[in-house]
């Protein structure tokens, strides 16, 4: 699931400061180490309420309650997390009502945990077990690295490769990049033809920090007592001053992501290529409909020559809640609801999902070829690249801001003040800030 | 200034205010992957069939949903402006015809609640609601909004201008009660106010966002306002809502334009009474 920040999410982290700084100043919510508190069923038929954003999430759980009428799941759909869900998640929990289920992506899970708004399912049944049926990294996601631990069961995830207009790359006799230097100097040559290769996506920070996981970058580490802020990492400089030096020789166009201008920039062959996560391929086929039968996909343009790193953009688990009632019953329909092959087909036919289970590369959806691309198996390209993303990698407990904080930076490196390093180190500077001023322990 | 250069002024910023309208007219007659090739500002040659498919799809999309968040949003600002006005116009007119100990400190209370941005009181009101267990139930956003410190002012304000107090020595000579004579003759001469006070209050609620944001959990509650927006927060899930959205958007201020343009016969001639003495 992507992320968007706008003025609502502003309005509400102006609200939740203030609640927040209320309410958790004084809690030991921030310490670590797991309390596998026994998960035991509740007697007696259970209803669940599960609150989600992606389309078509009740005909999935209607297939659950037909089967299973003691345990019946409420749907309630909501806006998207950032779009206010989650400040609704963090309220509700504050007045001890919020639903037994939450959808929550990777990058906000740690917020949650910190703010002691998840139930620890380690102990419930078939939890421990289901480790081997998820993708490495996203069990990485939802376990924190903490023994005993497990909050959430991990639903999609976001691999990146590049998507690229195999019929333009051909007519222009330029080579396909398979490394970013090479990226580079395709970047000139369609530079010279008039086009971009890509557009820099500066409100998508999250697209930013993929880039910098592909490149063994780290922003955030928890070792467990404090958090480690590193936006400025060897490797994060590396990829800033990358697409620093695209932008400033006018290499990369800077439209807003997912606007109508950008939608139009795709359609009309003023780009490229897209280095993008698999949930992008629904959104170029329908932002850019001219355009069908010409696009392929390659892996992401690697560091170094003949490597196999991978990002990845996006992607959220189903989460058991504080204060929830009926764990047990809770993990148990989470369990189901992202291994079930037929819950999972049909999540990615009506939600658009790629799942984070292993399994998916067995479902039909994403075992034959794609019209829009040529014919091509795309999926395969991406469940290799999902298997080469880095498992370690840690999002922080303020990522709202820290996005904001960074957007803004690289608006302004844009606009020609400052320049994307800038933008980080000022990020580094103010999201510690932030976490101080949440008595959230930061290693300096 | 001359006639020509205020024409000319007024000229551009009605042009500035309406853009945004027509745009919204004319975009809601385009199929989703017209939006972003078409001229935005001008209509498509078969605009009149593509806007009678969106809105045929707008009303059919989710079983109806769109339907219903209407209906809520009627509920929600046609009665609570309702109960708001009584409420109000009984509250303001006590203060400007009742003598009592604290009158000014009240009304001075009330006013300051002018001054309290709605979006600042919807957490606290959140954690009061789920005290007594009313979050994600229509009297989350209903009963907020029967509150109208504005309209208690306006209230005030305008019953002591129109209400002669000699009128009411009069009726209660011929026994009227207090409450008889508020509604048969006070009422009547504070009509104007009492349309003002409503058509603040109806679009107030209806463009109401945070607080049903906030509150409710069920989509079958949502106002429209709220549920264009989980629909919009959707599109890069679901792009066929993009155009949904539009016209959503575009229906969504019909009952503002219709509520406008029926009370502003009373409205207008309300604001200009007692002017001229």
């Amino acid at each position: 699931m992507r992320a968007h920040y706008g003025k609502v999410t502003a309005a509400f982290a102006m609200i939740s400061a203030l609640a927040l700084s209320g309410c958790s100043a004084g809690g030991d919510s921030t310490e670590a180490g797991a309390d596998a508190a026994p998960c035991e069923a509740s007697e007696g038929p259970v209803t669940l309420n599960f609150t989600t954003w992606v389309p078509g999430m009740d005909k999935v759980v209607e297939l659950w309650n037909a089967d299973n009428p003691d345990i019946q799941v409420q749907v309630q759909t909501s806006p998207n997390g950032n779009s206010g869900t989650y400040q609704n998640f963090f309220n509700q929990i504050q007045a001890g009502n919020a639903p037994d289920l939450g959808q929550v992506e990777y990058d906000a899970l740690p917020n949650f945990r910190v703010q002691d708004g998840l139930e620890n399912i380690a102990g419930c049944e078939g939890v421990a077990d289901a480790e081997d049926k998820f993708v490495d990294w996203t069990w990485g996601q939802v376990t924190f690295g903490e023994e005993d631990a497990v909050y959430a069961v991990p639903q999609d995830s976001g691999p990146m490769a590049m998507y690229y207009r195999a019929d333009l790359f051909e007519q222009a006799g330029i080579e396909v990049p398979t490394t970013w230097e090479e990226y580079a100097a395709a970047a000139e040559k369609i530079k010279a033809q008039g086009s971009y290769i890509t557009n820099f996506p500066k409100q998508d920070v999250n697209w930013f920090a993929g880039m910098v996981w592909q490149n063994g970058g780290q922003w955030f580490a928890n070792n467990g007592e404090s958090w480690d802020v590193d936006l400025t990492s060897p490797e994060s400089e590396e990829v800033a001053t990358y697409w620093q030096d695209l932008l400033s020789k006018d290499l990369v166009s800077t439209l807003p992501s997912f606007s109508d201008e950008w939608n139009a920039s795709f359609n009309e062959g003023q780009q490229w290529t897209w280095v993008s996560a698999v949930w992008g391929a629904t959104t170029l086929s329908t932002g850019a409909p001219d355009t069908a039968g010409k696009w392929a996909v390659a892996p992401m343009p690697q560091w170094e020559d003949g490597g196999t790193a991978a990002g990845n953009w996006g992607g959220s688990s189903t989460a058991v809640l504080k204060g929830s009632d009926h764990p047990a019953e809770a993990a148990k329909f989470a369990l189901w609801l992202n291994t079930d092959p037929e819950a999972l087909a049909l999540a990615n036919e009506l939600g658009g999902i790629y799942p984070a289970a292993t399994s998916a590369t067995e479902l039909d959806a994403f075992s034959g070829g794609v019209d829009y691309y040529g014919g091509q198996k795309i999926y395969d390209v991406f469940a290799d690249a999902s298997a080469n993303v880095n498992p370690d990698f840690t999002w922080g407990p303020t990522m709202t801001q820290t996005y904001t904080d960074v957007s803004d930076g690289f608006g302004a490196a844009i606009g020609g003040s400052g320049t994307l390093m800038d933008a980080l180190e000022n990020g580094q500077q103010k999201t510690i800030d932030s976490l101080k001023s949440q008595s959230i322990p930061v290693a300096e | 200034m001359s006639r020509s250069a205020a024409m000319l002024i007024m000229g551009v910023f009605t042009l500035y205010f309406l853009t945004p309208i027509w745009w919204l007219l004319t975009t809601s007659t385009k199929t989703g992957g017209e939006i972003s090739s078409t001229a935005p500002l001008w209509f498509t040659a078969n605009s009149a069939g593509t806007f009678f498919t969106n809105l045929g799809r707008l009303f059919a999309y989710g079983d109806g949903l769109f339907g219903r968040w209407l209906l809520n949003s009627a509920l929600y600002a046609g009665v609570g402006a309702l109960i708001g006005t009584v409420i109000a116009a009984m509250c303001g007119y006590a203060l400007a015809k009742y003598e009592f100990r604290g009158r000014e400190a009240i009304f001075n209370i009330v006013l300051s609640g002018v001054l309290v941005p709605a979006t600042a009181l919807a957490l606290p009101l959140f954690l009061i609601f789920s005290r007594v267990e009313l979050t994600n139930t229509m009297w989350a956003v209903f009963l907020p909004s029967l509150v109208s410190p504005f309209g208690v002012y306006l209230a005030r304000i305008y019953a002591a201008a129109s209400v002669p107090g000699e009128l009411l020595e009069a009726a209660r000579l011929d026994g009227s009660g207090e409450i008889r004579t508020f509604f048969t003759v006070s009422t009547r001469l504070m009509a104007p106010a009492l349309v003002t006070i409503f058509l603040f209050q109806f679009v107030a609620i209806w463009n109401n966002f945070f607080l049903p944001l906030i509150m409710l959990r069920d989509q079958a509650l949502f106002p429209v306002t709220l549920g264009l927006y989980a629909w919009n927060s959707q599109i890069s899930q679901i792009p066929e809502l993009r155009s949904l959205v539009i016209v959503g958007a575009l229906v969504s201020i019909l009952p503002l334009i219709i509520a406008f343009l029926a009370l502003q016969r009373f409205w207008s001639s309300g604001l200009g009474a007692g002017g001229v003495k």
